[in-house]
C-alpha cells in the first residue's frame, strides 16, 4: 500500500465513522465534536486531490466559523434531545423500511452507473496546466459565473433582511449609544461642583 | 462578459437595484412610516418592467455564457409573474395596514422574490435555476412568517422554511447526478447527450429527483402536504401572493427544465408529470370538498388547479405547454380576483374566514354575490366562464398527444372539484340567516375583484390575445 492510498483509506475510514457517531452520539455537543472531526478528515480528502484552497476554506470557514457557532447554539439551547430522539424512534421501523428501500434503488442506480459519451468533452471547468487552483477559482467566480456570484449575494441579503424582520424588536427604554455627543461631553456639563462648607451641609 | 450580457439581463438588473435603493431609503428615513410609499413605487416598477418586457420582443438570446436565456417563453412568464405580484400587492396594502403589518421590509422582500422568479424562468443552467429558485423561496419562507406574534404565522414560515429546504436538497441531489452523467449543468448540454432509448438508470434517478424537487414547489401530490398549514396560517395578503406569482414560475420553470435538458426524452419525464397530475386533481378535488376555512379551501384548489397545468405539461408537445401557459396565466387571473374578496371578508373589523360566514350574502350584496358567483364557476370549469377554455386547452392537448385517459380523468376530478365551489354559492344565495359581515371593500379590492370577474365573462371572446403570446412563447420553448 503506498502512503497515498494508506492516507485516503485513513481520512476516508474517519470520516465516515464520525459521520456516523454524529448521529449516534447521545450527547449532541458531542456530535458536534464528531462533525468537525467529519469536516477535518474531509479537508485531509480534498488536499489528496489537489484542491487545496477547498481544503482550506473547508478548516476554516466550516470548522473555524459554522461548527463552533453549531456548538455554541447547543450549548446554549435548552432542548432535551433525549425526548427528541423518543419521538423519532416511534417511527423507527417505518424508517428503517422506507431508507432501506431508497438505499437499495440507489444501490441498483450506482451499479449500473454511466457518464454520457461526451460528458468527458462537455466538463465544465477543467483546470488548465500551469493555473493554481485558487486562480482558477477566482476566474470561474467573478468572471465566468459573475452573474451566480451576484445573485449568492442577493440571497444572502434576503436572508438577512428576514433574520432582522422577524426578530428585531425597538424598545424605547434602552439607552442607546450616541458617540459624538459622549465625546463632546466636558466636566463643566456633566458635572456641578458645590462647595460645602464644614458643618453646614448642602 | 460584456455589456450585451447585462442589457439581456437589465430587467432583473433594475428590479434588484430599486429593492436595495428602497432598503437603503426605508432604512434611513422614517423605517415603516414609509412603508406605503415603498409599496406602491414597487407597484410602479413592476408595471413598468412588465410593460419594458412585453413590448420588448425579438429573437432568443443567451446570456453569461448560457447561464441565462431570454426567449419568448421567459417573456411571457416574466410578464404575468410582474403583472399578479403588482396586483396582489395592490390589494393587500389596506389589509396589511389595518392589522400593522405593513413593514416597509414587506414590498422589498416581494420584489426579491419576484427578481427570483425571473431568474427562475430565464434560467439556462442548472446552477441559476438553483440560485433564483432559492432567491424565491427564501423570500416566500419569510413573509409566511410576517405575523410574528401568531403561532399560525410563524408555524406556517417555519414549515415551509423546513420542508422547502428538504426538497432543495432533494432538487440538488438530482442536479448533481445530472451533472455526473451528462458532464454540464447547462441545459443546452444535458440536451445533447441525453437520448431517446438509452436513459440510464442514474441519470433517471436524477430526473426523478429535479421533478420531485420542482413537484414541491408547485405544490404537486405527493408534496402538497405543506400547502393547506403554510395558506392557512400566513397572512391573507401572503397567502395571495403564495397562489399567484410563484405558481407561474415555479410552472415555467418546470416546463423549461423538462424540455431544455430532456427535451429528446419525453416520455420518461411525461410518465412521471401524468402520475403527479393525477394525484393532485384527484387529492384536491376530493380533500376541500371538508373544508370549512376559505383559506385551506382555496390551497386545495391550487393543488387541483396545479394538477391541470401538469396535465398540459406532461402532453409534452408545445400545444401542451402552450395550454399549460394559458391555464396558469387565466388561473391566477381568477385568484386575484378571489384572493380581493377574500381579503375584504371582515365582521366587526376582523378577519373572517370561515365559509359559513358567506350564508345568505347574496341577499345583502347582490352585486358582490354575482361576482364571486362568476368566479367560483370559472374556478370550477362551468362553461361558459373563462376557466373552462383553460380546462379545455390542457385535457384537449393531452388528447392530441395520446393521453387520452389522462383527459378523461382530468375531466372526472373536475366534476368532482365543481362540488365545493358550487357549495359557496348555494351558501350565498340560499343560506339561512347569520351575522352579516362587512360591506366595507377598499377601492383597490373592489375594481381588482369586479375587474377579475368582468374578465372572466369578456375574456371567452379571444381570451385577450394571451393564445397568440402563449404559443409563441411554446414555440419557443419546444424545438
Amino acid at each position: 500500500m503506498t502512503a497515498f492510498a494508506f492516507t485516503f483509506y485513513l481520512f476516508g475510514v474517519t470520516a465516515v465513522i464520525a459521520g456516523l457517531m454524529v448521529v449516534l452520539a447521545r450527547n449532541p455537543v458531542h456530535s458536534v465534536l464528531w462533525l468537525i472531526l467529519a469536516f477535518i478528515s474531509s479537508a485531509g480528502l480534498f488536499v489528496l486531490m489537489g484542491a487545496e484552497f477547498v481544503a482550506m476554506l473547508l478548516m476554516i470557514v466550516y470548522v473555524g466559523a459554522v461548527a463552533v457557532l453549531f456548538l455554541f447554539v447547543v450549548m446554549m439551547l435548552d432542548i432535551d434531545f433525549a425526548e427528541l430522539k423518543e419521538d423519532l424512534l416511534r417511527h423507527k421501523l417505518l424508517g428503517f423500511l422506507i431508507g432501506g428501500v431508497i438505499l437499495g434503488q440507489l444501490g441498483f442506480g450506482f451499479a449500473t452507473w454511466r457518464t454520457a459519451d461526451a460528458a468527458g468533452g462537455l466538463r465544465m471547468a477543467p483546470i488548465e496546466p500551469g493555473v493554481t487552483n485558487t486562480h482558477a477559482l477566482g476566474m470561474l467566480l467573478y468572471d465566468k459565473y459573475l452573474l451566480l456570484f451576484q445573485v449568492s449575494g442577493l440571497v444572502l441579503l434576503v436572508a438577512m433582511i428576514g433574520a432582522i424582520l422577524l426578530t428585531i424588536r425597538h424598545r424605547r427604554d434602552v439607552k442607546r449609544q450616541d458617540v459624538l455627543a459622549q465625546m463632546y461631553r466636558d466636566p463643566a456639563q456633566a458635572m456641578e461642583l458645590k462647595d460645602v462648607k464644614p458643618g453646614q451641609g448642602l | 462578459m460584456t455589456s450585451a450580457d447585462f442589457s439581456i439581463i437589465l430587467p432583473e438588473l433594475l428590479l434588484a437595484l430599486f429593492a436595495m435603493i428602497a432598503l437603503l431609503a426605508g432604512v434611513w428615513t422614517g423605517k415603516d412610516k414609509v412603508a406605503r410609499p415603498i409599496l406602491w413605487a414597487t407597484v410602479a416598477v413592476m408595471l413598468v418592467l412588465a410593460a419594458l418586457i412585453a413590448v420588448a420582443g425579438g429573437a432568443s438570446r443567451t446570456a453569461f455564457g448560457g447561464l441565462f436565456l431570454d426567449d419568448a417563453f421567459a417573456r411571457f412568464a416574466k410578464v404575468a409573474v410582474l403583472l399578479s405580484a403588482a396586483a396582489v400587492l395592490a390589494m393587500s396594502v389596506d389589509y396589511l395596514t389595518r392589522r400593522g403589518l405593513l413593514r416597509f421590509e414587506y414590498p422589498i422582500l416581494i420584489a426579491l422574490a419576484v427578481v427570483g422568479m425571473m431568474m427562475m424562468v430565464s434560467a439556462g443552467d442548472l446552477m441559476s435555476l438553483y440560485l433564483g429558485l432559492e432567491l424565491q423561496s427564501l423570500a416566500l419562507y419569510i413573509v409566511a412568517a410576517l405575523r410574528r406574534d401568531s403561532v399560525k404565522s410563524t408555524e406556517a414560515g417555519l414549515k415551509y422554511f423546513v420542508l422547502g429546504a428538504l426538497s432543495s436538497g432533494l432538487l440538488l441531489y438530482g442536479a448533481s447526478l445530472t451533472y455526473g452523467f451528462a458532464g454540464t449543468t447547462e441545459f443546452a448540454g444535458i440536451l445533447s447527450v441525453v437520448r431517446e432509448g438509452e436513459m440510464p438508470l442514474g441519470l433517471m434517478f436524477g430526473l426523478v429527483f429535479l421533478i420531485t424537487g420542482l413537484a414541491f414547489k408547485v405544490s404537486a401530490v405527493p408534496f402538497h402536504m405543506w400547502t393547506p398549514d403554510v395558506y392557512e396560517g400566513s397572512p391573507t395578503p401572503v397567502t395571495a401572493f403564495f397562489a399567484t406569482a410563484p405558481k407561474i414560475a415555479a410552472m415555467a420553470l418546470f416546463a423549461r427544465l423538462v424540455h431544455d435538458a430532456f427535451g429528446t426524452v419525453p416520455g420518461d419525464w411525461g410518465q412521471v408529470v401524468a402520475a403527479l397530475a393525477v394525484a393532485s386533481m384527484f387529492l384536491g378535488a376530493i380533500a376541500a370538498i371538508g373544508q370549512k376555512n376559505i383559506k385551506r379551501l382555496m390551497a386545495y384548489s391550487s393543488i387541483s388547479h396545479m394538477g391541470f397545468a401538469l396535465v398540459g405539461l406532461a402532453a409534452g408537445s408545445a400545444l401542451g405547454v402552450q395550454a399549460m401557459l394559458i391555464y396558469v396565466a387565466i388561473y391566477v387571473a381568477m385568484n386575484i380576483g378571489t384572493f380581493a374578496f377574500i381579503l375584504s371578508m371582515e365582521r366587526d373589523g376582523q378577519p373572517v374566514t370561515d365559509i359559513s360566514a358567506l350564508n345568505y350574502y347574496a341577499r345583502r350584496e347582490p352585486l358582490k354575490a354575482l361576482a364571486l358567483l362568476v368566479l367560483l364557476f370559472s374556478l370550477a370549469g362551468v362553461p361558459p366562464m373563462l376557466g373552462f377554455f383553460g380546462k379545455f386547452a390542457v385535457l384537449s392537448a393531452a388528447v392530441k398527444a395520446g393521453y387520452v385517459w389522462l383527459a378523461v380523468l382530468g375531466v372526472i376530478a373536475s366534476v368532482i372539484g365543481a362540488f365545493y365551489y358550487i357549495r359557496i354559492v348555494y351558501f350565498m344565495y340560499f343560506g339561512t340567516e347569520t351575522d352579516p359581515l362587512d360591506r366595507r371593500m377598499p377601492a383597490v379590492q373592489w375594481v381588482l375583484f369586479m375587474g377579475s370577474a368582468v374578465v372572466m365573462l369578456v375574456g371567452i371572446v379571444n381570451l385577450f390575445g394571451i393564445e397568440g403570446a402563449a404559443g409563441t412563447a411554446a414555440a419557443a420553448l419546444v424545438r
